[in-house]
């Protein structure tokens, strides 16, 4: 079906569990060949989404195609196409990694010779052909995402969902799984990831959505995020609350704006260097400078603030 | 490929199915030996132990071939139970499996119809055993008293409905000894199994007829003791009826909690 190259579109996506609203009217459409993310903290109504998209929770209101096919009435022809990488193991503890990925495309209707080829051509894309005989209960967390990866692309699909599919790793794991996804993309897919971690969306995203209590507070490119909301670098002054405030009256005009936290004050800059000579000008007692290129993660404090929201 | 009944996919039921068969083979060494001692003690303990204190017969039988066609699907009963509560709880809240099932093609109702298909297979399994051990015995002859295999295969899938119905209510895992000391206890004990249930009180004796593993010892003696006759249709009917009831009940409700 030609959808204009259109994947996923979501338009006044609704959802409430009891009295509490998950997603609450958003809309956006993704594409061919893009990594696309929902960033948010807890209960953002991330997860939701993803649910919603691949058919596991049914929508709640307004309107979600996929693959041009409405989630409501072609569930089964859409989960055909879909890969799923969940946020939490639910692999085969009893089977193994081979095992794993077998009975997994069995259930996609593979034949036989089709899914024997696949199993191994994926047991090498992710690096475990060491431990393809090997029971999945003895696989480390960043082994087990990895063959989660793996066994959502035994259909070929053509949209990959990744539910925060790095957390718990450690860094070199973490590595390991972006560069498996980041090859992942083109190849015509699309991969909707959600993460509440900045440094992933901006490794792999090429557009976001940032999420707070089921609304979309932004969407667009993460640089563009950056130089809308922030700007492209940003100086910490570390100091007493009094220099801080003589701080921002003294760069009052001369910023892009400023950010007041409990034991800094940020200042947004596109240009750090004249900034920062200034400041030492100022000869501030008992004060540290650091000068760093704004992120996305300045970006998602300051739209959804930085009081927990749990 | 995209063939559904009654909105359910076979092949996707088949494949869950499949899936269990896989895991089963990798433990079924040691589980599949406590099917065969179960029978075994039943039957020497009850059947020979207490059976040499009871003179002469039951209903023209020996209390040995008495009981052994009412353990014969109990242990059906047990089989199609055991997979569709403990094991499917555990699936569903601790091994998150059919969170990984219904992301595939397959749909919830789909995978549900497959556990049930599973509970039946395992009982099956569980009742054959015990019948080839009565076989063994000289329990159980001639080519009629193959007839007791469909009668284990009902029993089984009746069971793994009721079970399946149970599950789809329980919210921790501790409920289901409930559902065996309360239920299935007394079923065992009061179906016909070890005495006839003539012997009880006139409410009892209608309690039992209410209960569902009574119509499949009846069947069961049916089938191995020849008594067949009118009322065992009614066995038969009252059984696929509660099979059929409680399967279509618990998929919908599980269906209604798995999607949310």
């Amino acid at each position: 079906m030609d959808t204009g190259g259109i994947t996923v579109l979501a338009r006044d996506l609704r959802k409430r569990f009891g009295g509490v609203t998950a997603v609450d009217g958003i809309g956006f459409e993704t594409r061919a060949g893009e990594c696309f993310g929902f960033l948010g903290p807890n209960g953002a109504g991330k997860t939701t989404t993803m649910r919603m998209v691949g058919g596991s929770s049914p929508v709640g209101g307004g309107t979600l195609q996929v693959l041009g096919l409405d989630v409501a009435t072609r569930i089964r022809e859409i989960k055909r196409r879909l890969g799923v990488v969940p946020q939490d193991d639910n692999l085969e503890q009893d089977l193994t990694v081979r095992q794993n990925l077998q009975v997994y495309g069995r259930y996609f209707d593979l034949p036989r010779a089709v899914l024997a080829g696949r199993v191994e051509t994926l047991i090498d894309f992710v690096q475990l052909r060491d431990k393809a005989p090997v029971n999945v209960r003895y696989l480390s967390g960043g082994m087990k995402r990895r063959l989660l990866v793996a066994r959502a692309l035994i259909n070929e699909p053509r949209i990959v969902i990744l539910d925060e599919p790095t957390t718990g790793l450690d860094p070199q794991a973490r590595h390991l799984v972006w560069e498996k996804l980041r090859r992942l993309k083109g190849e015509e897919r699309t991969l909707l990831l959600t993460t509440h971690y900045m440094e992933e969306a901006e490794q792999l995203c090429d557009r976001l959505v940032i999420l707070e209590r089921g609304r979309i507070l932004d969407a667009g490119r993460p640089r563009d995020l950056v130089k809308k909301h922030v700007s492209r670098e940003v100086v910490e002054v570390t100091a007493s609350r009094a220099i801080r405030e003589r701080v921002v009256a003294h760069v009052e005009g001369k910023v892009a704006g400023y950010e007041m936290l409990e034991e800094k004050v940020l200042l947004f800059t596109d240009d750090s260097e004249p900034l920062l000579r200034d400041l030492i000008g100022q000869k501030l007692e008992r004060t540290e400078l650091y000068a760093r290129r704004a992120t996305l993660e300045d970006v998602f404090l300051k739209l959804t603030g930085r009081s927990l929201t749990e | 490929m995209n063939g559904t009944v009654l909105g359910i996919s076979l092949r996707g039921a088949f494949h869950v199915w499949q899936r269990n068969l896989t895991v089963y083979k990798k433990t079924y060494k040691i589980n599949i030996l406590p099917n065969f001692f179960e029978p075994v003690i039943y039957l020497v303990a009850m059947g020979m132990g207490l059976g040499a204190y009871i003179r002469g017969d039951i209903e023209g039988f020996s209390y040995l071939q008495y009981i052994a066609p009412g353990l014969i699907v109990a242990s059906a009963m047990n089989g199609g139970t055991f997979e569709t509560t403990y094991n499917i709880f555990v699936k569903m809240h601790f091994g998150k499996t059919y969170e990984a099932v219904t992301a595939t093609p397959v749909n919830v109702e789909d995978a549900m119809v497959g556990e049930i298909l599973w509970g039946i297979t395992r009982g099956i399994i569980y009742g054959t055993i015990f019948f080839l051990v009565t076989a063994v015995m000289g329990l159980a002859s001639g080519w009629t008293s193959l007839l007791v295999l469909p009668v284990i295969v009902l029993t089984a899938w009746m069971f793994a409905g009721m079970g399946l119905l149970y599950t789809s209510y329980v919210k921790i895992i501790d409920a289901y000894s409930y559902y065996y000391t309360i239920w299935l206890t007394p079923l065992f004990l009061f179906s016909g199994i070890f005495f006839p249930v003539g012997g009880l009180p006139p409410w009892a004796r209608v309690a039992a007829w209410f209960t569902p593993l009574y119509h499949s010892v009846n069947m069961s003696k049916g089938v191995l003791h020849g008594t067949w006759g009118q009322g065992t249709w009614i066995d038969l009917a009252w059984v696929v009826g509660v099979a059929t009831v409680t399967s279509t009940w618990a998929v919908l409700r599980l269906r209604k909690n798995l999607l949310r």
